[in-house]
């Protein structure tokens, strides 16, 4: 009974000890990793004198706890890995509409039509590949070419991932149920490999199992970055080819937040030059805003507005229609 | 264990309903466990709650569509082979350290528990790195093994960190076995395979029961490992559901039949576990003299070092690998420790909770056996069974309902921390007290001991083995633990486990592996230190 005492002690002072909220203090839920959203937090902090609370967790199951929470919230901020998730919570109503002016200047392909989350970074779908075992010949040309012969059993895909079906939704929007329908059973009968996400594909790649992998654009740089002969190489398929869809990382405010004006100003901070140089040299995604030096790992911004699908992300909400589509396959 | 017969005579004129209940239980055993029981139907009710949205054309085609059927037999057939496997690297391990001469007991016992610290996923990256053309094995030595995957790949992963669930309650059972019965049987002219099969083995069922139900509901609500072995069991659509399709109703549905299925697995084991165990007479419980190993020894080491090698060797190696690839900076490994004391901060109390809730839902269901008493102990295991995701929900929708000031709070934390893992303190604890009668309590009564005193003189130095293991097990899980983190902790309390996440999952290994390192290393220690300090 002595430990039922302690612990009643333990679990009342750390009740007390709780930290109380100051007014000028923002809560984030941060769907992305603390690495790259931590050094960036830093310097808000530190320009402006707002402090900043960071809950970091999975995107989707942060996106389940605003849900779970409703108005009682304690967040300000919602920062998720993909527009998928940002289309579900924008949906349930949770989030607040964003100054019109936050979206002056950016390319349209970063802007959401319900005007309540913006990308703070972008990155592309590509097809990574093994330079060992595929010839430059045998690069696609389109995301419809995998489902051929020849690449029967060589292709990895992720369809748990919630970037993959990003892009099917995507897909689904330019070339209709039925031919995605047909595109999802000719890779699965093509024997295409299930992977559960991007990175593990890139490593499937060096390590034999796949030739191929429909991967985002910056795991390989990270892989790179650690390992100069890595054997992988990426590219992207032909010009607006929905294969090389561009998603992005976004951030909104919670519709609940009292303190609505410190949040819009961590997003005008987030579209600054100084985070958008930040997001592309260190953690190799693309800015959203021009004026930005490139990173030699990746491929040209311009270039990749050139290549992109012409895809407005706030119709990729309908993420339920691709998962009874992914069910109906057998995928997931 | 003769209660049950004596209730049954005394109670004949007696109603139903006081048939049901226990008699004569003191408040300071029903109070805990009847807080026990009302704690674990908050998530029952919000899974409920949830169910009732679903709207009836989606409920058919997601929740009654074949392939759950196939998702529940892959999961069935995971977790037989888990229970298999992990009973065949348990209990040799369990029996040398216990009942032989074999050397450096203490330093094997604590390596029988060490590979309970290593993450699921971390288990699992080790296994998936070593096979492969640039896989670890194949760079270092140019030797190739097919990747490691599927069903064998889970299965592997799975048991390499369960199996320490089993031999911790074996361990516990052997080495409180009453040495006089064995020797009895033995003056009685049995051989010693009949007094392992008709002596031994009944008095160890309990342990290896309580082992194979924690390490199978274990299996039923794992996602990490499976999922990374790309396993497709039933977990696997639960996380699917609210990860892919931030949805919660569907997801409460099949938390409910996932519940359904791991039910029948508690209520199994409390059809084969009432048996009657004792001791001989009346005398003090003797521990066996060790069985000289001779020349068995040269089969004892080559299968320890084989065990080890894989189950500790393997991720410290994928880890040791991580981190030469790429050196991370310096300050990572600076802070480590102060995301350490957090994750500990947290993981110690919990522990503790849970084991000062499992004492007194052990002596309920040990000293005071009736239907009612059994059904109060299981729920326990309800917690435990869940997904972790659903009882952090539960827990979200709870607190923001009747207590907003807990919400996301250490207090809130360490709560559901307790109710997740309640089950593996219940265990040892309860094994443990089966091995002890009730006469030495009685007879500390007798001799005007309170309960306070009875518990500090006579109970406590007797359950302290189970009461350490149960600690043990609680603090370990909750050192790796991630859904209910990402849900309660307080805003910016980031533990070793969140960080390794939200490295990992960004593709950033080497900078994940210190702190992965830190899981492994600090609750190996903490381990090491609580067995030492439970004595003899």
């Amino acid at each position: 009974m002595r430990k039922t005492l302690f612990t009643a002690t333990a679990v009342a002072t750390t009740l007390l000890a709780a930290p109380l909220a100051s007014a000028a203090s923002l809560t984030l839920y941060s769907g992305r990793g603390e690495s790259m959203v931590e050094p960036i937090v830093k310097q808000f902090e530190k320009d402006t004198g707002i402090s900043v609370q960071v809950r970091y967790g999975d995107t989707a199951q942060l996106a389940v706890l605003l849900q779970e929470e409703g108005d009682r919230s304690p967040a300000d901020l919602y920062w998720g890995q993909d527009a998928g998730a940002m289309g579900a919570i924008s949906q349930a109503g949770l989030l607040a509409e964003l100054p019109a002016d936050i979206y002056e200047g950016l390319p349209t392909i970063y802007t959401s039509e319900t005007g309540s989350w913006v990308a703070a970074s972008g990155r592309a779908r590509v097809v990574a590949y093994s330079p060992e075992r595929v010839d430059e010949g045998e690069l696609p040309e389109s995301v419809f070419d995998l489902t051929d012969e020849r690449y029967e059993g060589r292709v990895g895909w992720a369809p748990t991932n919630g970037s993959f079906q990003s892009f099917i939704t995507a897909m689904r929007l330019e070339h209709g149920e039925e031919r995605t329908r047909e595109w999802l059973e000719g890779m699965r009968d093509n024997d295409a490999v299930t992977f559960r996400n991007n990175s593990t594909q890139v490593q499937g790649i060096a390590d034999g199992e796949i030739d191929f992998g429909l991967v985002n654009n910056y795991y390989l740089p990270r892989f790179q970055a650690s390992d100069e002969e890595f054997p992988v190489e990426q590219a992207f398929f032909a010009e607006g080819d929905i294969g090389n869809l561009v998603n992005v990382a976004g951030i909104a405010v919670v519709a609940s937040s009292d303190n609505q004006e410190e949040a819009v100003e961590f997003i005008r901070y987030l579209l600054s030059p100084a985070a958008q140089q930040y997001f592309t040299t260190n953690v190799y995604e693309y800015p959203v805003t021009r004026g930005v030096i490139q990173n030699p790992l990746l491929e040209d911004s311009d270039r990749l507005l050139e290549v992109a699908p012409e895809i407005d992300l706030d119709d990729l909400e309908d993420l339920e229609g691709t998962l009874n589509l992914l069910r109906d396959v057998g995928l997931l | 264990m003769t209660r049950t017969n004596s209730t049954s005579i005394h109670s004949q004129p007696a109603s139903r309903l006081q048939r049901l209940l226990p008699r004569h239980v003191p408040l300071h055993i029903l109070l805990p466990s009847l807080v026990v029981a009302a704690a674990m139907l908050v998530p029952l009710v919000y899974l409920g709650l949830r169910a009732f949205e679903a709207d009836s054309a989606t409920l058919v085609d997601l929740v009654f569509r074949p392939r759950n059927l196939q998702l529940l037999i892959n999961t069935l057939a995971l977790a037989a082979g888990v229970v298999v496997l992990t009973t065949v690297m348990a209990f040799p391990l369990a029996w040398l350290v216990t009942r032989t001469d074999i050397r450096f007991k203490r330093a094997l016992t604590i390596m029988g528990v060490i590979p309970l610290a290593v993450p699921g996923y971390v288990m699992a990256y080790a296994l998936i790195g070593l096979g492969g053309n640039y896989g670890v094995l194949a760079q270092l030595t140019g030797i190739q093994l097919p990747r490691i995957q599927g069903y064998v790949g889970a299965t592997l992963a799975l048991s390499l960190y369960t199996f320490p669930y089993l031999f911790l309650n074996l361990r516990t059972a052997l080495s409180g076995l009453d040495g006089n019965l064995e020797e009895s049987a033995r003056s009685l002219g049995y051989s010693q395979g009949e007094i392992l099969r008709k002596v031994t083995l009944p008095h160890l069922m309990p342990s290896l029961m309580a082992g194979w139900l924690v390490i199978t509901l274990y299996v039923l609500g794992d996602f990490g490992a499976v999922a990374l072995m790309r396993y497709e069991a039933f977990s696997y659509a639960i996380y699917t559901q609210y990860s892919g399709a931030f949805d919660r109703i569907y997801a409460a549905w099949l938390a409910i039949m996932l519940l359904v299925v791991a039910a029948s697995f508690v209520m199994l084991d409390s059809l084969v576990l009432r048996r009657k165990l004792a001791r001989v007479g009346t005398g003090v419980a003797r521990p066996l003299r060790p069985t000289p190993l001779g020349r068995a020894r040269w089969l004892a080491w080559p299968y320890l070092i084989v065990l080890f090698g894989v189950s500790i060797g393997l991720p410290v190696m994928i880890l040791g690998y991580w981190l030469l690839l790429a050196p991370p900076d310096m300050s990572f490994f600076a802070r480590v420790p102060g995301t350490f004391l957090r994750s500990a901060g947290a993981a110690l109390p919990a522990a503790l909770l849970a084991a000062a809730f499992a004492l007194p839902l052990a002596f309920l269901t040990v000293r005071y056996r009736s239907p009612f008493s059994t059904l109060i102990e299981r729920s326990a295991y309800i917690g435990y069974a869940l997904p972790p995701l659903a009882l952090g929900l539960a827990m979200v929708f709870f607190s923001l309902r009747t207590a907003p000031f807990l919400y996301q709070t250490l207090a809130l934390l360490i709560i559901t921390w307790a109710m997740a893992s309640l089950a593996l303190a219940l265990g040892p604890i309860r094994n443990s007290l089966l091995q002890t009668r009730p006469s030495m309590e009685q007879a500390a009564h007798s001799l005007g001991h309170g309960p306070v005193s009875t518990f500090i003189h006579v109970i406590f130095p007797r359950l302290r083995r189970g009461i350490l293991a149960g600690v043990v097990l609680v603090f370990v899980l909750c050192m790796k633990e991630l859904p209910i983190t990402f849900l309660l902790a307080p805003t910016g309390y980031t533990t070793l486990a969140v960080t390794v996440f939200t490295r990992t999952s960004e593709g950033m290994l080497a900078e994940a592996a210190p702190f992965a390192a830190a899981i492994v290393v600090f609750s190996s220690l903490s381990v090491g230190l609580l067995l030492t300090k439970e004595g003899k």
